[in-house]
């Protein structure tokens, strides 16, 4: 099967819609037993109490948010190299739903903050970068719309996003590089976890549920982009009037 | 007529911006200037004492040379790009990373050095003094030429664009947050009697690593300005 056909706007479209259920459904049901598992079966915390439970949206948001910025700038790549134009507009459907989880990180984070170190926000290395990390989501996607020239937009804000990479590493090693608040990696690939298996399991689905549901999200907004982008082009017209009569 | 070779071609680039900007001497004393301004406010808004003032001082110099930097980028390539010059060093058969690096370089020179000379008198201001008075003078001289290479990316990737001034800012100041508090962090190390060596190593290496990587992204976002 030759999946570059794929590639263009005019074959991904119908094949993103056919993808949009099974991704919707996967992750409703991911994050329903995930909440289920950490709301209602984890234990309560020795230390933290009832206030840990927060963790279970908290670390997955902070993990999609790295995740997706990486993904973005691996788009961003791809475009720049490749000069795709799906690639540019699968950064632009990325990066809203990056901020949003990057948003979600730092509010669960500050609501988890008040009663665990008694306030809203430190000024500590992680927090930093993570806000900065929302930042850089802003310039991503304000450099884009202040640009008119479409292909310009795609390019600059491409470069944007790549730039900022240099982030990421920083935000994911600060709690080993600077002896801060916020505490140290619970969870990773080379060490066993130092979590019960319970908690690891609802904070691992939660985590596949809020990946699948940026999956739909992001190709539900990418069908957007690429209707108004091929707005002139003659296949995208009964497309557009299929959708607007779906719904109506 | 035969093509300029690199080095003469880098020295050419350096030299004419040089040589603009000693002919438009207000735009580099405006910047010397906003410096000095800021710097001032903080000790009439804050107060006084000189032991607070001693605290912040490193913090307060810091984040107005960061503005002052900011606040010169949009000279880097805006007038060039307007009466196309920057279009015929697009054409140069010379590596344009080495030319924008020339450009910054010259950037450096007339915004960042006079930064870097005055932050002794601006340290003293504050109650700097011996040792952490060196070490901004020192982490100044290393961060600020990273600040303009940074910066270059960002005025590259706004150049023509409405609002740039203010898209700028949201681009580069994220960018500018770990040369901050390196710098920063190198005076108040000193001050707190464990050197700031550590801080100064860190600096360096942003420096090294911003001189290797920025030109080249400059040079791809300035061909992306004008395609």
């Amino acid at each position: 099967m030759n999946w570059s056909k794929y590639s263009a706007p005019l074959a991904f479209y119908p094949l993103a819609g056919k993808m949009i259920p099974w991704f919707s459904i996967v992750a409703a049901l991911a994050i329903a037993v995930g909440l289920y598992i950490g709301l209602l079966v984890a234990p309560t915390d020795f230390q933290q109490g009832e206030a840990y439970r927060i963790i279970f949206v908290h670390v997955p948001a902070a993990w999609m948010s790295m995740f997706l910025y990486v993904v973005m700038a691996v788009w961003a790549a791809v475009g720049l190299g490749l000069n795709a134009r799906l690639s540019f507009m699968m950064t632009q459907a990325i990066a809203p739903t990056g901020a949003m989880f990057t948003f979600l990180a730092l509010l669960t984070g500050a609501m988890w903050g008040k009663p665990t170190w008694g306030a809203w926000w430190v000024w500590d290395a992680r927090l930093t970068s993570e806000l900065i990390l929302l930042f850089q989501y802003a310039g991503v996607m304000l450099l884009r719309t202040s640009i008119d020239d479409q292909r310009r937009a795609d390019r600059a804000s491409g470069v944007c996003a790549l730039v900022g990479v240099v982030n990421i590493p920083i935000i994911y090693f600060s709690v080993q590089w600077w002896n801060t608040l916020h505490q140290g990696a619970s969870v990773s690939m080379t060490a066993a976890p130092k979590m019960a298996t319970i908690m690891l399991t609802g904070m691992l689905l939660m985590t596949f549920g809020f990946w699948m549901y940026s999956l739909a999200v992001i190709l539900s907004r990418v069908r957007c982009v690429i209707l108004e982008r091929e707005s002139l082009q003659v296949w995208s017209k009964p497309a557009a009037a299929a959708e607007v009569a779906e719904v109506r | 007529m035969s093509q300029p070779g690199l080095w003469e071609a880098l020295r050419g680039i350096i030299w004419r911006d040089l040589l603009l900007a000693a002919r438009r001497r207000s735009d580099a004393a405006i910047s010397v200037l906003f410096l000095i301004i800021v710097a001032s406010l903080f000790p009439l808004g804050v107060g006084p004492e000189p032991a607070v003032l001693r605290t912040i001082a490193a913090g307060v110099l810091w984040v107005a040379a960061l503005l002052a930097c900011l606040l010169s980028l949009g000279r880097v390539f805006t007038a060039d790009y307007l009466d196309g010059v920057l279009e015929q060093m697009l054409l140069i058969a010379q590596p344009l990373p080495v030319l924008v690096a020339g450009k910054v370089f010259a950037h450096w020179v007339v915004s960042g050095l006079p930064v870097v000379l005055l932050s002794p008198l601006l340290g003293l201001q504050f109650g700097l003094e011996g040792e952490p008075l060196g070490m901004l003078v020192l982490s100044l001289l290393l961060g600020t030429p990273t600040l303009s290479m940074i910066g270059s990316i960002g005025a590259a990737l706004v150049l023509g664009v409405r609002g740039s001034g203010l898209l700028v800012a949201l681009l580069v100041l994220p960018l500018y947050v770990p040369v901050l508090i390196f710098g920063a962090g190198a005076v108040t190390s000193s001050m707190a009697g464990i050197g700031g060596e550590a801080n100064l190593s860190l600096l360096g290496a942003c420096l090294v690593l911003s001189l290797f990587f920025a030109p080249w992204a400059t040079a791809s976002a300035l061909r992306i300005a004008l395609e």
